[in-house]
């Protein structure tokens, strides 16, 4: 089991050249459970992610690791701890799927060893996970958008972090695909306790497989908790400004967002 | 139903800074040509100016020199009008906010052939090697474009910059290895490698007058059809417009214009690019009043590089394929800076 | 789990052997080169000839014709050619598109512009020239990078400022050559295309110290220059300091280059055509900065023997990798356009 770890934001304002998105955010993540952060688009999610992946440098504010700044820890060090999927990372040229994978290991490697034992086992134990195996010495090109994804997490799985953070890692994918990686990550994080921490556009989804609920809106943190407690009706109204009903999920009992139209809507004839 | 006549009547509406922009461009016109009559490695004064232009009869030297630079001036309008419409249907062809002569790897064609001229034909004068240059550049171009905009996402800035800069390399390589061995050919292509207006005569302009003719016409008819491809291809087929064939002949007539004026007068880049960019943030995006006010601005911008040039490298004269190239540059650079990566 | 583990090994193992194979092979190649353009030239000496020169002894004729004329000119191609290949290499896969590269981004046009003005204008020394050059070309790096920073590092803004720069001093150049006196002219053209002759054992210890120096500190970025290939947002989330890292290897590759064109002027499209190359011969998933450089090495000094023998004129070894290069050039543009990497 993963290594339990207090991984807060204290107060963080951040956001592109002069534009704040993120206004005075302070959250903690819940130690070795999935969070997933939803929102409107452009409600600041991504960025949220990424300030607290060392990715953007917040305007004011913190984020710490086990009560350490993270801009205080080297960087190599901090890689072995916390990894995070971009959403669009770039493909190099002829890679193999194994080498990719493999790039997951830099920060536990030195600059005049090659690979280990361990490096390799990291690897292969990442690549079965995804169900990758098979393709290691095929060139990433040949992959489809699904298989690729499954790719990528595993270079991010590789990296044996603690915490692993996934900005959007089912956008583009068909919904079977989606279920995939979600279910995939959530082996993971059953499987190792690996905290995980990502971005979904899905409501419904996030509110199925997360163990917490961060709701955002306009750069502000409205509400948190258990999707059973956070996702009702009016908090959707209020942060994706869409009318709604809430109901159980018939498959996993979790709270499940209805839309409700002009249209359609037999509700209205008993209201 | 309401809409659409609304959005028509919108359509028929006249910018509404065009008027007064084109009162402001015809009278700096005018002043450009006082200027580019009257400066120079001799300056005239105003009565030389009136005797120069209005009396045949009075032989003065400052008359002289004033009717020596009356062809001077009207080649350089016309290359500027050329060099400002090719520009604005390049750009809009390519939806593509930097597209322009300079940058596409046109010259660099035309200067191969013209290399070629002088090392293989003998060919010496600057009437000779105009139709050279001009097929040069029009190949270059089609080359550049056809590359640029293979793949998904058709031309992008990006796309076409490289594929220009990258054909530019690869021609400016065949120009060297030609002219290494042969000292009297460097000698005489660097006196057209450097773009410059000096050298236009009334020669060179009836030879240009066809080009200009047919080429603005080409741009003018293409203007409202131009407006469309501007929302996209799929649009611009829903709207009904050949989008194929628009763009090849808007792109002809691109070509045509900033080819011929290459050849004329050599490398001249960034007028395109300028004068587009100039008009559009001032009287929008609607192709049927760029188009024109482009032709004026270009002659305009040119008109006073060139003034300038004979200005700062008195007693000689700074060539205005310099003088344009360090205006224009920096105009370059800032546009991409500001411009959004996406859009790249 | 242990057999997929045997998989990855098996795997990786054969593209380590091709790796090192095709890399020693390079070595081969460019070793067998440096011996036929020292034994090649208006008389043929035999290899034992070469070698006792190389040791010290005086041969006559050969003494002179190897050791003072031909030896300096392979030293300035093996030094140049690495260094082109390896910077070359560097930036295509930092800026991930095989077409950034000096030539393209207006690097060397920063050398050739203060070249060309320090001998048409200032009539300088030879030294003196090839200080300007390296402040030109250093300039024109700074500038470029200053005016694209902008909040994210952005390639395309750095191609397209690159290529705005280039335009401007390009016209300087022109002008430059139109204004030159006609003797000058040739001097000149030598910084517009680069060439071996005239090469110096004296002019060419700045190039050989700084390769020494920095070839070793690229080759030891490497690891992280791979990271940096996955993206700004992968490379920091696998803890690399993707900023030190980026200028780190672009100063170190901007010195090398400066030095090299100082030297033997901007030699066409090896930089450019190195790194491709090398890639393609030892597959990808290991890093081509070593055999790029010996790329570079076989590309320049190939050229040169070209260049020299294979036509009634003489050739500078620029035009020679010009000619070569261009179609690659614009082979790869078209391939990159089909897959829409641009």
């Amino acid at each position: 089991m993963k290594p339990t770890h207090t991984f807060q934001s204290e107060g963080i304002t951040a956001g592109y050249d002069n534009r704040t998105i993120l206004h005075d955010v302070s959250i903690s993540i819940p130690s070795n459970k999935i969070s997933i952060i939803i929102g409107a688009n452009g409600c600041g999610k991504s960025t949220l992610l990424k300030t607290m992946a060392r990715l953007i440098k917040p305007a004011s504010g913190q984020v710490t690791l086990d009560g350490k700044p993270i801009n205080k820890i080297p960087p190599k060090q901090l890689a072995r701890v916390l990894g995070l999927l971009p959403q669009s990372p770039i493909v190099p040229e002829g890679i193999t799927v194994a080498d990719l994978v493999g790039r997951g290991r830099y920060p536990h490697q030195t600059f005049l060893k090659g690979w280990t034992k361990k490096d390799y086992e990291a690897v292969a134990e990442a690549m079965d996970m995804m169900n990758i195996t098979e393709f290691a010495d095929r060139n990433i090109d040949e992959l489809s958008g699904g298989q690729r994804q499954r790719v990528w997490i595993a270079m991010a799985l590789a990296q044996q972090t603690d915490i692993l953070f996934l900005d959007e890692p089912t956008t583009y994918l068909d919904i079977t695909y989606q279920v995939e990686i979600l279910d995939l990550l959530t082996d993971l994080n059953r499987k190792y306790g690996t905290t995980i921490v990502m971005v979904l556009h899905d409501i419904n989804l996030s509110a199925r497989y997360a163990d917490h609920i961060f709701a955002l809106h306009h750069g502000k943190l409205v509400a948190e908790g258990e999707p059973a407690k956070v996702i009702t009706s009016k908090l959707i109204e209020d942060v994706f400004g869409l009318h709604c009903t809430v109901v159980k999920d018939p498959v996993s009992d979790s709270p499940s967002v209805v839309p409700i139209g002009r249209y359609h809507n037999k509700l209205r004839m008993y209201s | 139903m309401n809409n659409t006549a609304v959005s028509e009547n919108k359509q028929l509406l006249i910018p509404k800074n065009f008027i007064k922009v084109l009162i402001l461009s015809i009278v700096l016109l005018g002043i450009c040509v006082l200027a580019s009559l009257a400066f120079g490695s001799r300056a005239v004064g105003w009565n030389e100016l009136m005797d120069g232009l209005f009396h045949p009869d009075v032989q003065s030297h400052g008359a002289n020199v004033v009717r020596q630079r009356i062809a001077r001036t009207v080649f350089s309008l016309m290359c500027g009008a050329a060099l400002g419409v090719s520009g604005a249907l390049m750009q809009a062809v390519t939806r593509n906010p930097i597209a322009d002569p300079s940058i596409l790897g046109v010259n660099t064609g035309a200067a191969l052939f013209v290399v070629c001229g002088i090392s293989f034909f003998n060919i010496g004068t600057a009437g000779q090697y105009i139709w050279l240059a001009l097929a040069g550049a029009i190949i270059t171009a089609i080359f550049v474009f056809g590359i640029g905009s293979m793949g998904s996402g058709g031309a992008t800035p990006l796309k076409l910059v490289l594929a220009g800069a990258a054909t530019s390399a690869a021609l400016s390589s065949l120009v060297m290895a030609i002219m290494i061995p042969r000292s009297n050919v460097m000698d005489q292509f660097r006196f057209w490698q450097v773009g410059s207006v000096g050298a236009g005569n009334w020669n060179s302009i009836s030879v240009f007058i066809p080009f200009l003719i047919v080429g603005i016409l080409i741009a003018l008819f293409s203007a409202p059809a131009l407006n469309a491809i501007a929302l996209g291809d799929e649009a611009a087929t829903g709207l009904g417009v050949r989008t194929g064939t628009l763009r090849l002949v808007a792109a002809f007539g691109g070509v045509l214009l900033c080819g011929a004026a290459t050849a004329l007068a050599g490398p001249i880049g960034f007028i395109g690019l300028l004068a587009t960019h100039m008009i559009r943030l001032v009287i929008g995006p609607d192709l049927r009043y760029i188009i024109p006010m482009s032709a004026l601005s270009g002659a305009i911008i040119l008109t006073i590089s060139d003034v300038c040039g004979r200005i700062l490298g008195s007693p000689g004269e700074l060539e205005v394929g310099v003088v344009t190239a360090f205006i224009g540059a920096p105009i370059l650079i800032l546009i991409t800076m500001k411009a959004k990566m996406r859009t790249l | 789990m242990n057999e997929s583990m045997h998989l990855i090994i098996a795997g990786r193992t054969k593209r380590r052997r091709r790796f090192f194979l095709v890399t020693s092979l390079l070595a081969i190649i460019s070793f067998a080169l440096c011996c036929t353009m020292l034994m090649l030239g208006n008389t043929i000496y035999p290899f034992s000839d070469v070698i006792s020169v190389l040791l010290g002894e005086k041969v006559k004729g050969a003494s002179f014709a190897v050791g003072t004329i031909r030896f300096p000119r392979m030293v300035a191609g093996i030094f140049a050619g690495f260094a082109f290949g390896v910077a070359g290499t560097v930036f295509q896969t930092m800026l991930r598109n095989p077409l950034a590269n000096p030539n393209v981004i207006g690097i060397t046009a920063g050398s050739s512009a203060a070249a060309v003005f320090c001998i048409i204008v200032l009539h300088a020394s030879n030294a003196f020239v090839s200080i300007a050059s390296i402040i030109g070309g250093l300039a024109t790096v700074i500038v470029i990078f200053l005016l694209s920073r902008g909040a994210s590092f952005s390639i395309g803004r750095l191609i397209l400022i690159g290529i705005g720069i280039q335009a401007m001093l390009n016209a300087v150049i022109s002008y430059l050559l139109l204004i030159g006196q006609q003797h000058d002219i040739p001097t000149a053209m030598r910084w517009l295309s680069g060439s071996l002759n005239g090469a110096k054992m004296e002019n060419l210890y700045p190039l050989i110290i700084t390769v020494l120096i920095f070839g070793p500190i690229i080759i030891m970025l490497g690891k992280r220059l791979d990271m940096l290939e996955l993206g700004e947002q992968a490379a920091t989330s696998l803890g690399v300091n993707t900023d030190k890292t980026r200028l780190a290897l672009i100063i170190s590759s901007v010195l090398i280059i400066a030095l090299a064109t100082a030297a033997t002027g901007p030699i066409a499209f090896v930089a450019f055509l190195a790194g491709p190359i090398a890639k393609r011969l030892v597959g990808a998933g290991f890093s081509t900065i070593i055999p790029a450089g010996l790329v570079g090495i076989i590309l320049v000094l190939a050229s040169d023997l070209i260049g020299q023998f294979a036509f009634a004129a003489r050739y500078p070894v620029g035009v020679i990798t010009g000619i070569l290069g261009a179609p690659y050039l614009i082979y790869l543009l078209i391939r990159m356009n089909r897959k829409g990497d641009l």
